[in-house]
């Protein structure tokens, strides 16, 4: 029954994308036709780009050479500024685990704390509520000023986005753990550490990993703003690069690495969600 | 009055934001190797009182005596069997109740835990399904593995708090028998909460009735007579029965909602409520008003 229906919607898929590919080579087809005007042919000779013809909008092949350009070689490192895009997206990957692991620190013992006391939770809301919305990079000039360092920046604004989802969903699967089976655990006289590891903690499990979930997939949308504007490396930074080279075919190729990386964060922490989740 | 294994001395609950108390003046003895069932329409406090028979709750008055101990807070002298069971979904069946036994034996090897768990699953028919998660299993098998997990701790008491109320009847008809065997083996005393008329004669030595809340109290305690080896399947051929039976039946029926405003409920003792014994019919009862005992006699007629 699933099989079918699996093998359908590949196919499917294929066809909307062989579809997309067809309208991009249209369009950029007509485009480039439409560049060759005088004015912009002489621009482009001016630019010093002119036998390239790269200043229209990138047809798909040319696209798919960047993909084959860096794909086939993708942990070279010619200086500070041309390195492969596994290294590139290393690095960004390298600070969204330090950023995020460090919320996990910080969130999950607070998050059991806030969900087991009524009265740390009331204490701690205002603050929740006020700093949860702050967008990450409004956090940036503080974090370069006080941080000093744009790296540990990157990081710092990785660990303030990864918190909250984290805290909340800590605090709320605690706090929502069954009666019941803290009354077992009452009647059983439980230790209070045996409690928190053996009772609370696996019964909040797929909250709490629900709330990683959030926070990494927030995690990974911020690291290329971030990087953007502070990196050095990275796959950030590595956009921004591309485009002040005006290499859109470069740019497009980073853009859907970035999505394959965040898709790929994300399924592993569906894994872990499927592995933590009991059935009733 | 002879002391109790167990004594219960003017148990009284007010909720938080209400003016009058759930029940109050509340006093029942319990003693050991006794099984007692309480009976009362909900909203009577039993799940209350057994709560704080648990120590999971607190009463606004009045003291519970176990064993020459006051109850403070709970404790593993008093296991609990839970309405739904309340089994950890994420552990094994084995593991639910190793968790109890390594509770109470923190010192014991994984080994002897495992061992002793697997003696009281098997005690109870689950032998089979040790390794099983929770959720794999029909609800009866659960609320066997709640059964399990209370007596693997070996309690001085047992508390049980409708612990069939949400089987089917075949289900619960098996699960009965098999307390029945294993309390009779084991002389476990128990205090369990019930809807079920017929579980409560099955299984009790005496039935607490209790009047309609708020200011539920205990009207009567009802001695069942019938010898104490019945059985289900056998139980209705005794006479007993029939006439134990009506006097339940007609308690929840008729006498529980009306019974604060009765003649009955004047004369009441909350110290010493009337203890019957309807199965008995001619025995005279010593300690029974006239006006008891002429309402038995009426009941006896009728019936």
């Amino acid at each position: 029954m699933f099989k079918p229906q699996g093998f359908q919607a590949a196919l499917i898929s294929l066809l909307l994308f062989l579809l997309f590919l067809g309208m991009w080579s249209l369009a950029t087809f007509t485009r480039e036709q439409a560049t060759l005007s005088s004015v912009d042919a002489e621009y482009t000779v001016l630019m010093g780009k002119g036998a390239e013809k790269s200043s229209g909008f990138p047809t798909p092949s040319k696209v798919g050479e960047a993909f084959i350009t860096y794909l086939s070689d993708p942990f070279y490192d010619n200086g500070p500024n041309d390195k492969g895009i596994g290294i590139q997206l290393a690095h960004s990957l390298g600070r969204v685990a330090l950023g995020f692991l460090l919320a996990v620190i910080v969130a999950l013992p607070l998050g059991f704390a806030i969900g087991m006391s009524p009265l740390l939770l009331q204490a701690f809301n205002p603050f929740i509520q006020i700093l949860k919305p702050i967008s990450p990079l409004a956090w940036m000039p503080i974090a370069l000023y006080s941080l000093k360092d744009s790296d540990v920046s990157g990081i710092f604004v990785i660990f303030i986005c990864s918190l909250w989802p984290m805290l909340i969903n800590t605090a709320f699967g605690v706090a929502s753990v069954r009666k019941d089976w803290i009354n077992v655990a009452r009647t059983l006289e439980v230790s209070p550490l045996r409690k928190a590891f053996q009772v609370i903690l696996p019964a909040a499990a797929p909250t709490i990993l629900t709330g990683m979930r959030i926070s990494m997939g927030i995690a990974w949308l911020v690291i290329v703003a971030a990087e953007m504007l502070v990196g050095s490396i990275g796959i950030g930074y590595f956009v921004w690069n591309e485009w002040n080279n005006l290499a859109l075919h470069n740019v497009i190729f980073a853009v859907v690495m970035i999505g394959f990386v965040g898709m790929i964060l994300d399924q592993i922490f569906g894994v872990l969600q499927k592995f933590v989740t009991y059935r009733e | 009055m002879t002391q109790h294994f167990l004594s219960v001395e003017g148990l009284k609950k007010v909720y938080p934001g209400t003016l009058t108390p759930i029940f109050e003046n509340i006093h029942f003895g319990i003693d050991k190797g006794e099984f007692v069932c309480i009976i009362g329409h909900s909203g009577c406090g039993k799940t209350t009182i057994l709560n704080i028979l648990a120590g999971l709750e607190e009463s606004s008055d009045g003291v519970v005596i176990m064993d020459g101990r006051e109850v403070a807070g709970p404790s593993l002298d008093r296991g609990v069997v839970f309405q739904n069971h309340a089994l950890m979904p994420w552990m094994s069946v084995l593991a639910n109740v190793a968790f109890a036994v390594k509770s109470k034996w923190p010192d014991w090897s994984k080994a002897k835990i495992a061992e002793h768990s697997t003696h009281y699953l098997e005690m109870v028919g689950l032998g089979q399904a040790i390794h099983k998660k929770p959720a794999e299993l029909s609800g009866g098998m659960k609320q066997r593995v709640g059964i399990a997990r209370a007596f693997a701790i070996e309690p001085k008491m047992l508390l049980l708090d409708e612990p069939f109320g949400a089987l089917d009847a075949l289900t619960r008809g098996t699960i009965q028998d098999e307390l029945l065997k294993i309390v009779q083996a084991t002389r476990q005393t128990v205090f369990m909460i019930t809807h079920d008329v017929d579980e409560a004669i099955l299984l009790a030595d005496k039935v607490i009735l209790m009047s309609n809340g708020p200011l539920a109290k205990i009207v009567e305690i009802v001695e069942i007579t019938m010898p104490r080896d019945r059985t289900r399947a056998e139980m209705h051929h005794d006479p007993q029965f029939y006439r134990i039976r009506n006097h339940l039946v007609d308690f929840l029926v008729n006498r529980s909602k009306d019974y604060a405003g009765s003649d009955a409920a004047v004369l009441h003792d909350a110290k010493h409520p009337p203890v019957v014994r309807p199965g008995l019919l001619k025995e005279t009862e010593p300690e029974m008003t006239t006006f008891r005992q002429l309402r038995q006699f009426k009941q006896a007629v009728n019936h």
